[in-house]
């Protein structure tokens, strides 16, 4: 079982945690935004071998974090809190 | 008699304490500190079960975790199928029985089989009953072949403790190895936990000699143990590390002999030793499987700890020095020992007593239920009642193979050994290819040092005889004469590899699935390294090519009752719960689950179900209900940017509601889907409470925290989900205002001050409440929200002055009747994953709306746009008939074919109007109210007319009455 760090309350168990999404799919705003780029957001996802940048939520305390681990090695390589930087 | 009990020694078996226990109906003795194993062997009962396949007769091979043929199924408090009868202590009163044999081991009704076996050799079920199907052959088949049985009827005395640990060093193995690093660790400053699977720590050590530090190895051992306890480290015996999993995280299985059930261990510690030793692999030859045929290392074992002599008259094979010892002792202790070296030079002398036949190897043993001799490779037979083997040893690098190390093969060693390290795990002792005591503690030294301390102590000394490790590896040979058996658990033998060969079954895996080596409980821990160097032989490959197949967890069976811990029955799927159930229990509630929600359904008690719904659906239009609606949603949402936020997560613009005003609306997943409704409240100008349906309130929770992080900011909003700190309790009918006034809340009730979608604040017995105007009925009602704990006086309230007005207590179950006469939807039940907003006839946000919000560009694809969507509707059908069954498919004919045109998702009796209401998602719905279309349900045909969802009352008008 992974040992994932929640920013703010430490490392926990993997069996805490809910995986919310790729990291940097950044939403376009828009009732015009092109139907392509929509659908990228919404449905295409990048799935690397390696290095991946993930958004993960720690149920127990409802932290929303960015993490980046490997995906092939399962190494936690940093994590990192949500700050509403992708307000509109 | 050929195997017996000596009058003196066993070092591990308390002769004071005797006990008897139950074999096949039959009775053993033994004494406390005996394994089934030491006893049976101690009573010479030599086959002790019957083969996976064959059902040929087999005995006791090892004497710890390695054992392939010694499984017996034991009852009582500790029941379990398939345990070891060489790990499991014997007790007073156990019975155990053999695995696959009817009525007993010794007369098994199937043994005829093993005269058919040229006949069924690996595959022959998959090839031979593929017609006409396998499943008719199936039920048979199993019956003959398996292992132990499993008592469904059996209940476990208690649920399994589940213990999370922590230290800086996990030692898996208390033999000299383990034991040596554990104190080192522990010398050095660090936190140490020493498991072992063994009853007794020491090892190899409780059978082989050993000097350490001028002190006999038992002094030492318990020494060192004391130690380590008298500092206050974690020492647990019966255990074992059965898994190494992400992270390092160590899974051990603690085992307890007084009916409590196994404990599941979850460890992390900062670094691990592995110390878990080697066993001892079996020697090719024909018939090398016939009780009486044992492990060389097992039979000094159960000498020097069972005082159990295996023989009188043994013969050892061997191609390593390891079974030198073994056969001096073996003489020693009074059995005539014949010891075949496939070795011409370089061997160890012989022990006294013993006569050493060099350079020659077993070609076969005869017997019939137990061995009565042997036949060399030159011809010489060899009487013997016991023939004991050993072919090398292959350590137990199973963990280190499960953290992904990879391993290297060892030419001289004949082994694999652990190979490049791995972070956070060392290797150490047998299990490292050591041989020697000074080898092993060498290698404990290194490995402690390099957990990085810097007060290293040094560690203990050998100063006794040291073991040697010559060996001359004898594989399995393609060709060899015979039936000869790589696989004791599984029946595989050398034709049954090579057949897989011949059928290119030849990677590891392959071989594995194909024939079965290495499957089932022993996981092939004495037949893989012989199975895949015969594939090796067979292949023109050398071992490390052929390579092993994967480690997995777990190394030995853990009973699922210690991953499932705590988790079973109710604590499954905890419900939740109301806090007036008790109250509601004694009004004759019938509680269900909905959402997770632990509520009551209807009230009247369990008899006539139906009527009782129907009773509270029709009272409730008449006079007034009560309604526990705790369960509704009341997320706040806070915060100087909540207006905007709230704005965002609706479809509706929720930012122009005015303070003590509520609004109705639709939250959108970002693919438009309608996720969730509810009446949004707005207290203050900073300040909403989201009323979001009972069953998706964690759900709604989530989806608002990710938006306030991910968008709004930490310091922007703040969201508390207050669902469960307050009850609701709903008034509804066309008496609800007159009910209320009854009860002194402190506040107008008028109109003009509280009309409908407003709220209100009140005191009710010094707490404050608060007065929601929001109807799921069509009535005109009340949603009074107080502190959880301070509900019940309140709840009573309301059923004392109910009575004035004949006021029923209503369940979920009328409640969804009269939210249906109305049109009301259920999201989830009314709607599906396709539905969008517009679907429910809310277009208005769609079309109007110019600010951002969650799902907004999906609404406007090409698929949203469709004019053939499925539209809510509601349905009646002809006169006189039955209310429609929910789910059934609206139908018309294309091309002759029958097609889906929607289908009904909501279907009751309505006693109010005295005919059924239906509700149902209908292609082109909204344009075809008038229309009757057909519906179908398990093949009938009905009829039912397309109309407006809203059944009772229309015009709305009884929301003010």
């Amino acid at each position: 079982m992974q040992l994932f760090p929640c920013p703010f309350c430490g490392p926990r168990d993997e069996t805490e945690f809910h995986y919310g999404g790729d990291a940097g799919n950044i939403r376009p705003d828009g009732a015009d935004v092109p139907i392509d780029r929509w659908a990228d957001y919404l449905y295409l996802r990048t799935n690397p071998k390696g290095t991946a940048r993930e958004i993960w939520v720690h149920m127990t305390c409802g932290e929303f974090f960015v993490m980046e681990r490997d995906t092939v090695s399962h190494k936690v390589l940093s994590s990192a809190a949500l700050g509403g930087e992708h307000a509109a | 008699m050929t195997a017996s009990r000596l009058a003196t020694g066993g070092s591990a078996i308390d002769r004071s304490h005797p006990i008897r226990f139950s074999f096949d109906g039959a009775t053993v003795h033994g004494f406390a500190g005996d394994t089934i194993a030491s006893a049976l062997l101690a009573g010479d009962v030599a086959v002790v079960g019957r083969s996976f396949k064959y059902h040929r007769p087999r005995g006791i091979w090892g004497a710890g975790v390695e054992e392939p043929n010694a499984l017996v199924d034991i009852g009582g408090l500790r029941a379990t199928p398939n345990t070891r009868a060489t790990t499991e202590p014997a007790r007073d009163g156990l019975v155990a029985r053999s695995v696959n044999a009817t009525p007993s081991a010794l007369a098994d009704r199937n043994a005829f089989l093993d005269r058919f076996a040229r006949f069924i050799p690996a595959a022959f079920y998959y090839k031979t009953f593929m017609w006409p199907e396998w499943h008719r052959f199936e039920p048979r088949i199993r019956a003959m072949a398996g292992l132990g049985k499993v008592d469904a009827d059996w209940a476990s005395p208690g649920t399994a403790d589940q213990v999370n640990h922590h230290c800086d060093v996990l030692v898996v193995g208390a033999g000299p190895a383990g034991l040596a690093a554990a104190r080192l660790a522990a010398d050095a400053g660090l936190s140490v936990t020493l498991v072992d699977d063994q009853q007794n720590p020491g090892g190899s050590l409780g059978h082989r000699a050993g000097e350490i530090d001028g002190k006999p190895a038992a002094a030492w051992i318990a020494e060192t143990v004391a130690a380590l306890a008298s500092a206050g480290h974690l020492i647990l015996p019966s255990t074992t590390a059965f898994g190494i999993y992400d992270h390092n995280l160590v899974g051990l299985n603690q085992r307890h002999f007084d009916g409590r059930p196994d404990t599941l261990w979850r460890v992390r510690p900062r670094r691990i030793v592995l110390a878990t030793g080697a066993i001892e692999r079996p020697l090719p030859f024909a018939n090398n499987d016939l009780p009486g045929i044992l492990s060389a290392d097992a039979a000094l074992a159960y000498l020097r700890r069972h005082a159990v002599l295996v023989g009188r008259r043994i013969v050892v094979a061997t191609n390593n020095d390891s079974a030198y010892e073994t056969a001096g002792a073996l003489a020693e202790a009074g059995a005539e020992v014949r010891l075949v070296d496939l070795r011409r030079d370089g061997t160890p002398n012989a022990p006294a007593n013993v006569r050493l036949i060099k350079g020659r190897a077993l070609a076969s043993a005869s017997g019939k239920l137990r061995v009565d001799g042997v036949t060399l490779d030159d011809g010489t037979k060899l009487d013997a009642d016991c023939v004991l083997i050993s072919g090398g040893w292959t350590p137990t690098i199973h963990l280190f193979g499960q953290a992904k190390g990879k391993l290297a093969w060892s030419e001289a060693r004949a082994a694999f050994l652990p190979g490049d390290p791995v972070d956070g795990i060392a290797v150490v002792g047998a299990a490292a290819g050591a041989v020697s005591l000074s080898e092993v503690f060498a290698g404990a030294g290194t490995a402690v040092a390099s957990l990085g301390q810097t007060k290293a102590a040094l560690p203990p000394r050998s100063t006794g005889p040291e073991a040697t490790g010559g060996i001359t590896a004898a594989w399995p040979l393609p060709g060899s004469k015979g039936r000869i058996w790589i696989d004791y658990q599984n029946d595989v033998t050398v034709k049954d590899v090579e057949l897989a060969a011949r059928e290119n079954f030849v990677s590891v895996e392959h071989l594995k699935r194909y024939t079965t080596l290495g499957m089932a409980t022993d996981q092939g821990k004495t037949s893989n390294l012989p199975g895949l160097a015969l594939m090796a032989g067979i292949t023109g490959r050398t071992v490390p090519e052929v390579g092993t197949t994967t480690y997995r967890p777990p190394f030995t069976p853990v009973p699922l009752a210690s991953f499932a811990g705590a988790r079973v029955g109710e604590l499954m799927a905890p419900v939740r719960r109301l806090p007036l159930e008790n109250v509601h229990r004694s009004s004759g509630a019938v509680f269900q689950e909905y959402g997770g929600w632990l509520r009551p359904a209807h009230y009247g008690g369990n008899a006539d179900s139906e009527r009782s719904i129907a009773d509270e659906a029709r009272r409730a239009r008449q006079s007034v209900a009560l309604f526990d609606g705790s369960t509704l949603g009341k997320i706040e949402v806070i915060g100087l940017q909540a207006a905007a936020f709230v704005d965002f997560l609706y479809y509706n613009t929720m930012s122009t509601l005015k303070p003590g005003r509520c609004r109705y609306g639709f939250m959108l997943s970002e693919n438009g889907v309608v996720f969730d409704d509810g009446v949004l409240v707005r207290l203050d100008e900073q300040r909403f409470v989201v009323s979001c349906s009972s069953s998706h309130v964690a759900a709604v929770h989530a989806r608002l925290e990710e938006w306030r992080q991910d968008r709004f900011g930490h310091g922007a909003v703040y969201i508390h989900n207050a669902t469960s700190d307050m009850a609701t309790l709903t008034v509804s009918g066309p008496n609800a205002r007159k009910l209320l006034e009854m009860l002194e809340l402190g506040l107008s009730l008028d109109d003009a001050d509280l009309p409908h979608m407003a709220i209100g604040h009140g005191i009710y017995a010094g707490d404050e409440v608060r007065i929601a105007r929001v109807s799921f009925t069509g009535d005109r009602s009340y949603e009074i929200s107080i502190r959880a704990d301070r509900a019940e006086p309140l709840w009573a309230q309301l059923r004392q002055a109910g009575q004035t007005f004949d006021a029923v207590v209503i369940g979920l179950e009328a409640l969804m009747i009269l939210r249906a006469e109305k049109g009301f939807i259920v999201i989830g039940k009314d709607t599906d994953g396709t539905t969008l907003p517009h679907d429910l006839g809310v277009d208005g946000p769609r079309t109007k709306r110019q600010t951002e919000f969650v799902g907004r560009r999906s609404l406007f694809t090409e698929e949203a746009s469709r004019d053939n969507r499925m539209q809510l509707v509601g349905l009646t059908v002809p006169q006189g008939e039955a209310p429609l069954p929910t789910g059934a498919h609206g139908i018309k004919r294309i091309d002759g074919r029958l097609r889906s045109q929607g289908f009904v998702t909501s279907s009751y009796q309505s006693p109010t109007l005295g005919r059924p209401v239906a509700l149902g998602l209908i292609e082109r719905g909204a344009a075809r109210h008038g229309e009757t279309i057909d519906i179908q349900h398990l093949g009938k045909i009905s009829k039912a007319t397309i109309t407006a969802p809203c059944a009772f009352n229309p015009a709305g008008d009884r929301l003010h009455a």
